[in-house]
């Protein structure tokens, strides 16, 4: 199944939001941990991420710090501030309303997906 | 490994070029790439296969980079606003235009001495008008170079002659103060005028509004180098022709310096547009070179007068300069925070201003103080009103910039709040010169 663009772009800042929730983490591996969640269903061109992140980065959602693992090279970690943590939560707010009004249309055999997703 | 090392040397290069891109960016980005290849080889690809998989994954550079762009305009603001998708085309006839109405500020400040007569002493209404001979032309070059719509044509068109009817309607007295007061402010109001063409409509964009202050200083920059070196000619020029004595060498400047001082408006602005670079150079250098410095004067200043007191030494003089100095803190403060790296933590820079900021506005309170006692012994006169009113204005901005500023240094809040601030507060710098254009003179009864 390919997942539309705009429904990838939309779903991009809360997913990444949530992966930093979990603890502090550099680029590539948010996107190991996006196609590990999403068993490689939901993706974007790898590169996309960062402006993302800088996004993120203004609107103090996240903050940033380069460091050098023991092994390897220089990187910028990402960590999610408290007003990320709280983006975080509007955005899940804004979703559990959107798959909630979508699953009351979809009432049918259909709807199994999403009821497992609430799960 | 030697070739995959040159090819992730020339994948970096080519990332590189972004304009949007600068070094960190960059490095973040090969980071990830070399990650994406020693897993990959890991996996059991070759490095040449691994390379192309991980430039693959990464994605098409082109978007890469107009993503980076959309994100950091501010690193690339010219490009986006001089010519949207890159047509080189458009730069070259920007230097036709720029001419075109460069000459026509020029010619239209000569015709204005024509029909003021030759007089030796400027007559008030052509003070009072001097501005408004010159900055709409100034908003007529924008709205050509970026191919506005109509309506927004005709926007501008109305805000200016909205502007220009008041103006040249009232009935000022003899002397009148209030007029003066029109001539400092009008130039203030217009200014904002221009920000509709610049901005193309975009009013309430806050990244298009610090583009505009970024512009702002530029323009004041470049305007000042055009004007030294116009005096270094000017004054060359006469030097060599006096001799002769065929030459009146006061007439000459006379004639050659107001329309050379109104062309170069349109020169400057359009410099800033074409040559961005080379102040981009200069600018960040320049305010790290005098916000210290200020910050150093500023608060010695505020020592000075918070132990001596100001009622002694305070006139309407030192009111001005007063005023004229907390303008240039916040022209300061504006721009060294357009010119500033938004992704940088907060350094030893951001604290200086701090200083700068906190001294500034101990000398306001200062000033408001000794004013407001003025006031309440002498009573209220359009330029007493006038300075109250730009000191409240400034009071209340340099607080709340204080105020961000100690919470960004803190680590509460990020600079993008601080900025929130700034450019919201735009607004009321163009309203309160339009009260004292509009609403001040009948007030006092055009006194």
């Amino acid at each position: 199944m390919r997942i539309e663009k705009d429904l990838v772009a939309a779903a991009a800042t809360p997913l990444v939001l949530a992966i930093l929730s979990e603890g502090e983490s550099y680029g590539y591996a948010i996107l190991e941990r996006v196609r590990e969640l999403s068993d490689g269903e939901l993706t974007w061109s790898d590169g996309m991420l960062y402006p993302l992140l800088h996004r993120l980065q203004r609107f103090g959602y996240v903050t940033t710090q380069w460091r050098t693992p023991t092994q390897g090279r220089r990187r910028r970690y990402y960590t999610i501030t408290t007003e990320g943590t709280a983006a975080l939560a509007e955005h899940q707010r804004q979703w559990v309303t959107v798959a909630r009004t979508l699953q009351g249309v979809w009432r049918g055999p259909d709807a199994l997906p999403f009821a497992l997703g609430r799960a | 490994m030697d070739t995959l090392e040159d090819q992730i040397a020339q994948w970096r290069s080519f990332v590189a070029q972004g304009p949007a891109l600068d070094d960190a960016d960059v490095e973040e980005l090969e980071e990830h790439l070399r990650k994406q290849v020693a897993d990959l080889r890991t996996a059991g690809l070759t490095a040449d296969e691994a390379f192309l998989v991980g430039v693959k994954r990464m994605g098409d550079l082109d978007a890469l980079s107009h993503e980076f762009a959309r994100e950091h305009s501010g690193r690339l603001w010219k490009q986006l606003v001089l010519c949207g998708d890159g047509s080189s085309e458009q730069s070259s006839n920007g230097s036709l235009d720029a001419l075109i109405f460069g000459v026509a500020a020029a010619v239209v400040v000569v015709l204005a001495r024509l029909i003021a007569g030759f007089s030796d002493d400027l007559p008030v209404w052509l003070l009072r008008n001097a501005s408004l001979l010159v900055l709409p032309l100034l908003a007529g070059f924008f709205a050509r170079h970026r191919q506005l719509t109509g309506r927004t044509w005709v926007l501008t068109a109305a805000l200016f002659v909205a502007a220009a009817i008041p103006v040249n309607l009232y009935p000022y007295q003899e002397a009148s103060g209030t007029e003066l007061l029109v001539a400092l402010h009008l130039p203030i109001v217009l200014w904002f005028i221009v920000a509709c063409p610049y901005m193309g409509g975009s009013l309430r964009s806050a990244e298009r509004r610090m583009d505009f202050v970024r512009f702002t200083g530029e323009w004041f920059i470049y305007y000042v180098l055009i004007a030294l070196g116009g005096g270094v000619l000017m004054g060359l020029t006469t030097a060599i022709l006096e001799p002769t004595g065929l030459f009146d060498t006061e007439r000459f400047i006379e004639w050659v310096l107001p329309s050379g001082a109104a062309g170069a408006v349109i020169i400057a602005a359009w410099l800033v547009e074409t040559k961005q670079r080379v102040v981009e150079n200069i600018a960040p250098v320049l305010t790290m070179l005098f916000t210290p410095l200020f910050a150093v004067m500023l608060t010695g200043a505020a020592i000075v007068y918070a132990a001596t007191g100001l009622s002694a030494a305070f006139d309407r003089e030192l009111l001005g300069i007063f005023d004229a100095l907390l303008v240039v803190v916040l022209g300061l403060v504006l721009y060294g925070m357009s010119a500033r790296d938004p992704s940088q933590n907060p350094n030893w820079m951001d604290r200086i201003q701090l200083v700068a900021v906190v001294a500034a506005l101990a000398l306001n309170v200062l000033v408001l103080a000794t004013m407001l006692a003025r006031i309440g012994e002498l009573g209220f006169t359009p330029n007493r009103v006038a300075a109250l009113g730009l000191n409240l204005v400034l009071l209340v901005n340099l607080s709340g910039a204080a105020w961000f500023s100690i919470r960004f240094l803190k680590g509460h809040v990020t600079l993008h709040s601080l900025e929130r601030w700034q450019t919201g507060y735009l607004p009321v710098f163009a309203l309160w010169a339009v009260t004292v254009v509009i609403i001040l003179p009948p007030l006092f009864a055009f006194r």
